[in-house]
């Protein structure tokens, strides 16, 4: 077993070695999506690329809200704004499990040391209409990744199957750099002119986004919000195929999947508010399924989704 | 006799799969062999967390050669018929042999089977097999379409000959060939190796880190375990379930014991227990001197260079997040239940729905409540107290502590109840009205308790019988089977004599509890009497266990003859109906219980003849200055005085002083059997016998339907 190399000093050292790492693989280092999503699947690059047939090796770091997590930035462990790693790679890879350990190894984690464990958690998003079999990863107990063999998504059989690797990135940073609070775990070097704590960035935004999130958001733009993002999303699909200004065929699918995606973050939000009851919210994760599911059938009438293959 | 030695070696089997799946391995395996011709001396098979094997010892080296003849149509068929035997059989005519045989001279095939060696059989079924496996779910990986519980990565297959020489057998499955390779422990091990035996292969597992067996690992665990925590002067809290999954997530136990902070030892134990099991696989380690859970194990899958250091370190980290969350929530519930009390905690549920067609939670507990205070005089508790306790036994699943954690609902609740300051008959009835949650768990005694577990469990079948959601085959999605067990065991379990239809019904027609209330229509009685017979079948299921017979059960259930079974009354009261049928299923068992039940049915059979024949009924009754003989005379006699003391027993409840009035009648009647022709040829004699038959009749069905016993 290799050695592992010196430990990392910061967040950003930590996420850094693992673009390093997946871009030594092989992967597409992608950036952040630019909207608001409650988790890194939410970016097309997984989404999306994880329907039709053609190969896909992509990774990439995306911030990503739970608005019910929000704790004004006191918790030493929850958040509601925080960073997934994300990795999907289509076909999975026979050594996709040797591969995901050597990113622990250059993470400073020293596999000779620790405990790590695959110990069964099958994944499901019932806004996305998706589901995969897996694992949850352990080290020393603690869960440090997602680890998802894709078979659905938007309804879709996957074939070939992406495997997909989701890391937490603030838990697996306060691990391996021995912080106790997220808030006091240093940010960029700590040895740089101004170090910076991640509470030194964050804090701030977290208090605030807390308030809103429970409190202040206003519910009924919000249900509004929703019912356009839907309306949207449909019309966006419903258009012709022939684009009338080009005359070449072109299907709307990632246009219409912002709106999934904004659907699906106000529903959040709402639920955050404790304005949705038990038996609403079926509905409402299921009106986001349809839109997903309508995204979905889109994309594989692409060519990025592998139509003419 | 050569041994065969299977491998599938693949990413992590869950760890509550791999004995049931060993077990398909080992039973399809041998029986696809089996059925193909060969024989085994004896088969074991195993599984860890990388892996499932299987050993065949004794395996023939081929399938026998088989000779079978088949007979064809006549030799004056027509040509076609001849054509298609010779196709089907795969020989040509000159093979066939004439043979005289009743339908006239017909052709007969013999078509030969020849043997073939084991391995071409093993490849052929091995591959059947890994595509056919019954995994609870599987999946694809990759490009393939192959389907296994996780990627399937290799396949060892060899067979051992009597020498020590080894064979792989030749094979692949999408890509994957057959071989002899295998890898030892993922971090410690991790190189492939061959083997040319089972010996061998368990040998070099164990030196590559690899227990195979999962029993050797549960051992090897719960051996450590006690040992480290007996060394410190602790013990480990017995949890075979956790043992069973923690010997499937590792392949080479390493055990450490860790202690919980001081922090947390304040919670309630089942909170640390809960915890530590759920979330993190943690045996829980009490100090015998406080009875506290003071320390935890945990079981690591590798041996560490700093001897689990790191490894321990880390997990304490985690525990004592998890506990930070566990203690968060511990805290806010009790500062809920001191400022609002336990129904302000429960004011939720009325957020919470039940059932679309069934209201809410809160909706569900006013019901219970309602139907608890009817019960509690019937049970020995004070209706207001039962009502109480009714009213916030649910309100634990309001707590953050439950949301965390569903299996602590009730525990929950019987600590926010005393820290609410209420009586104890209150806080134990929050725990005990779930129970008995299982044919295992124990029954409640405690009147309070009892009388919320039944309202909780009637109100339940009540309901969904209201809305026609009832079990169906394996379906039973609201566990229905095991509330009507719970309301048997309850009963039977206190002696508790109630009318269970009265409290149906009146639970249908309590307006103000609610909603209910829409069901109470002309239906509401079928369906309370389908209700009952139900609780019937379950009762019969739960009898079954305790040696008593369906069938004298059934007799016990329709004395009315006629009549439904759940509508017989009387069928409503279990306890009543249960003492009966154990009174005449012990009669049964004697001799003369026996003789009687053969009397009875004689009796029967003769007077039902009679009365076919006749057209009448023969009730009327019989006198004794008919009688011809001695054995009749004495049988009037015998009658005359079981009649009173039976209906005496029988109105006392006493069956078995009444089996024994009835057993004195064995003697005479047999003896009139063997001495007297019933039907005589004399009409008024006749019918005075068959009217003396009736009265044996009637008799034996004033403790029982003797018609449903079977024998």
């Amino acid at each position: 077993m290799d050695h592992a190399p010196a430990r990392p000093r910061s967040f950003q050292e930590i996420i850094l070695r693992l673009q390093t790492y997946w871009a030594a693989q092989g992967c597409a280092m992608l950036q952040p999506y630019d909207m608001e999503v409650g988790a890194g699947t939410f970016h097309p690059a997984t989404t999306l690329r994880a329907l039709g047939t053609r190969p896909w090796a992509a990774a990439y770091v995306q911030p990503s809200r739970r608005p019910t997590d929000g704790r004004y930035g006191e918790n030493p462990n929850r958040l509601q704004h925080y960073y997934q790693y994300q990795v999907l790679i289509k076909p999975s890879p026979p050594d996709l499990q040797a591969l995901y350990l050597g990113s622990l190894a250059a993470i400073g984690i020293d596999l000779a040391l620790h405990d790590v464990r695959f110990v069964e958690d099958d994944w499901e998003s019932p806004t996305l209409g998706a589901w995969g079999l897996g694992w949850e990863v352990w080290c020393d107990g603690m869960e440090v990744s997602q680890f998802t063999y894709f078979q659905q998504v938007g309804g879709h059989d996957c074939h070939p199957v992406s495997g997909e690797l989701t890391y937490g990135l603030e838990r697996l940073a306060m691990y391996v750099l021995g912080a106790d609070h997220v808030m006091e775990m240093p940010f960029n070097d700590p040895d740089a002119p101004i170090p910076l704590r991640y509470g030194d960035v964050f804090r701030q935004a977290e208090e605030e986004y807390s308030r809103f999130n429970f409190d202040v958001a206003n519910t009924e733009v919000l249900l509004d919000h929703f019912e356009e993002a839907e309306a949207e999303c449909a019309a966006i699909l419903a258009a012709p195929a022939e684009d009338p200004r080009t005359g070449k065929r072109i299907v709307m699918a990632h246009p219409a999947y912002d709106q999934c995606i904004k659907a699906s973050h106000i529903f959040n939000l709402l639920d955050a508010r404790g304005v949705i009851s038990v038996t609403e919210r079926q509905t409402y994760i299921g009106r986001v399924r349809a839109l997903a599911r309508m995204c979905a059938d889109a994309f594989v009438q692409t060519e990025a989704g592998g139509l003419a293959d | 006799m050569p041994d065969l030695l299977i491998e599938l070696f693949s990413e992590e089997i869950p760890a509550r799969m791999q004995a049931r799946a060993a077990e398909d391995l080992r039973a399809r395996m041998t029986d696809a062999l089996v059925e193909a011709g060969l024989t085994y001396a004896g088969a074991v098979a195993f599984a860890t967390p990388r892996r499932l094997a299987l050993t065949v010892q004794g395996l023939s080296a081929a399938s026998p050669t088989l000779r079978e003849e088949r007979k064809g149509p006549r030799v004056d068929a027509p040509e076609k018929a001849i054509e298609g035997f010779l196709r089907g059989a795969g020989v040509s005519r000159e093979d066939l042999e004439i043979r005289n045989e009743k339908k006239g001279r017909v052709y007969v095939a013999t078509v030969t089977r020849p043997g073939r060696p084991a391995a071409e059989i093993v490849a052929e079924e091995l591959e059947k097999l890994i595509r056919s496996f019954p995994w609870p779910k599987s999946m694809r990986w990759g490009s393939g379409s192959l389907r296994w519980v996780r990627p399937l990565h290799s396949i060892l297959c060899i067979l051992t000959d009597e020498g020590g020489g080894a064979q792989v057998v030749e094979m692949e499955v999408d890509g994957i060939r057959a071989g002899n390779l295998t890898r030892g422990h993922r971090f410690t091990a991790p190189d492939a190796f061959s083997v040319v035996s089972f010996d061998d292969y368990t040998a070099k597992l164990k030196r590559a880190h690899v227990v195979l067996d999962a029993d050797e690992r549960a051992g090897a665990i719960w051996h450590d375990a006690t040992n480290r925590a007996f060394a410190a002067g602790f013990e480990v809290v017995e949890d075979r379930g956790l043992l069973a999954e923690v010997a499937g997530l590792v392949e080479w136990p390493v055990v450490l014991m860790g202690e919980i902070g001081d922090d947390f030892l304040d919670l309630p134990a089942e909170v640390l227990q809960t915890s530590m099991r759920e979330h993190q696989k943690f045996f829980s380690v009490r100090n015998p001197a406080t009875g506290q859970i003071e320390r935890f194990v945990t079981v690591a899958n590798i041996e560490a260079a700093d001897h689990g250091a790191t490894i321990l370190a880390g997990n304490q980290k985690v525990l004592a997040a998890r506990l930070s969350d566990a203690k968060f929530f511990w805290e806010n519930d009790l500062r809920t239940v001191r400022e609002k009390g336990l129904e302000g905690m429960a004011e939720g549920l009325r957020d919470v729905t039940f059932h679309n067609k069934l209201g809410s939670q809160a909706d569900r507990v006013e019901r219970i409540a309602a139907l608890a205070r009817e019960i509690a005089p019937l049970v020995g508790a004070k209706p207001d107290l039962a009502a109480e306790a009714a009213r916030v036994c649910k309100a634990d699943l309001q707590s953050e502590m439950v949301g965390e954690f569903p299996e602590l609902q009730g525990v929950m609740g019987r600590y926010y109840a005393q820290a609410a300051g209420l009586a104890p008959e209150i806080a134990a009835a929050c725990e005990e009205h779930y129970k008995p949650l299982g044919p295992g768990d124990t029954v409640p005694s405690a009147p309070v308790s009892v009388a919320v577990a039944l309202a909780d469990k009637i109100d339940t079948l009540a309901g969904f019988w209201a809305i026609d959601e009832k079990p169906t085959g394996s379906k039973d999605p609201y566990a229905l089977r095991r509330a009507a067990l719970g309301v048997i065991r309850l009963v039977l379990g206190n002696g508790l004599r109630v009318n269970l239809t009265d409290l149906f019904e009146s639970h249908f027609a309590t307006r103000d509890a609610g909603t209910l209330a829409p069901f109470f229509d002309d239906a509401y009685l079928a369906k309370i009497i389908d209700l009952l017979a139900f609780l019937h079948d379950r009762l019969k299921v739960h009898l079954r266990d305790e040696g008593i017979r369906h069938d004298v059960i059934d007799a016990c259930l329709s004395l009315d003859g006629s009549a439904p079974a759940g509508a017989t009354p009387g069928n409503d009261d279990l306890t009543l109906l249960v003492h009966r049928a154990r009174a005449l299923g012990d009669f049964l068992k004697t001799d003369d219980g026996e003789n009687l039940l053969q009397g009875f049915k004689r009796a029967n059979n003769i007077l039902r003849q009679a009365e076919e024949k006749d057209g009448v009924e023969y009730s009327y009754g019989a006198d004794v200055k008919f009688a011809e003989t001695d054995e009749e005379r004495a049988l009037f006699a015998a009658l005359d005085r079981a009649e009173p003391q039976i209906t005496q027993a029988l109105e006392a409840e006493d069956f078995a002083a009444a089996m024994a009035a009835m057993a004195a009648l064995r003697a005479p009647i047999d003896a009139f059997f063997d001495a007297v022709q019933v039907n005589a040829d004399n009409a008024v004699i006749r019918r005075n016998r068959l009217n003396l038959l009736n009265r044996i009749r009637t008799i034996c069905l004033q403790a029982a339907d003797l018609t449903q016993v079977a024998g």
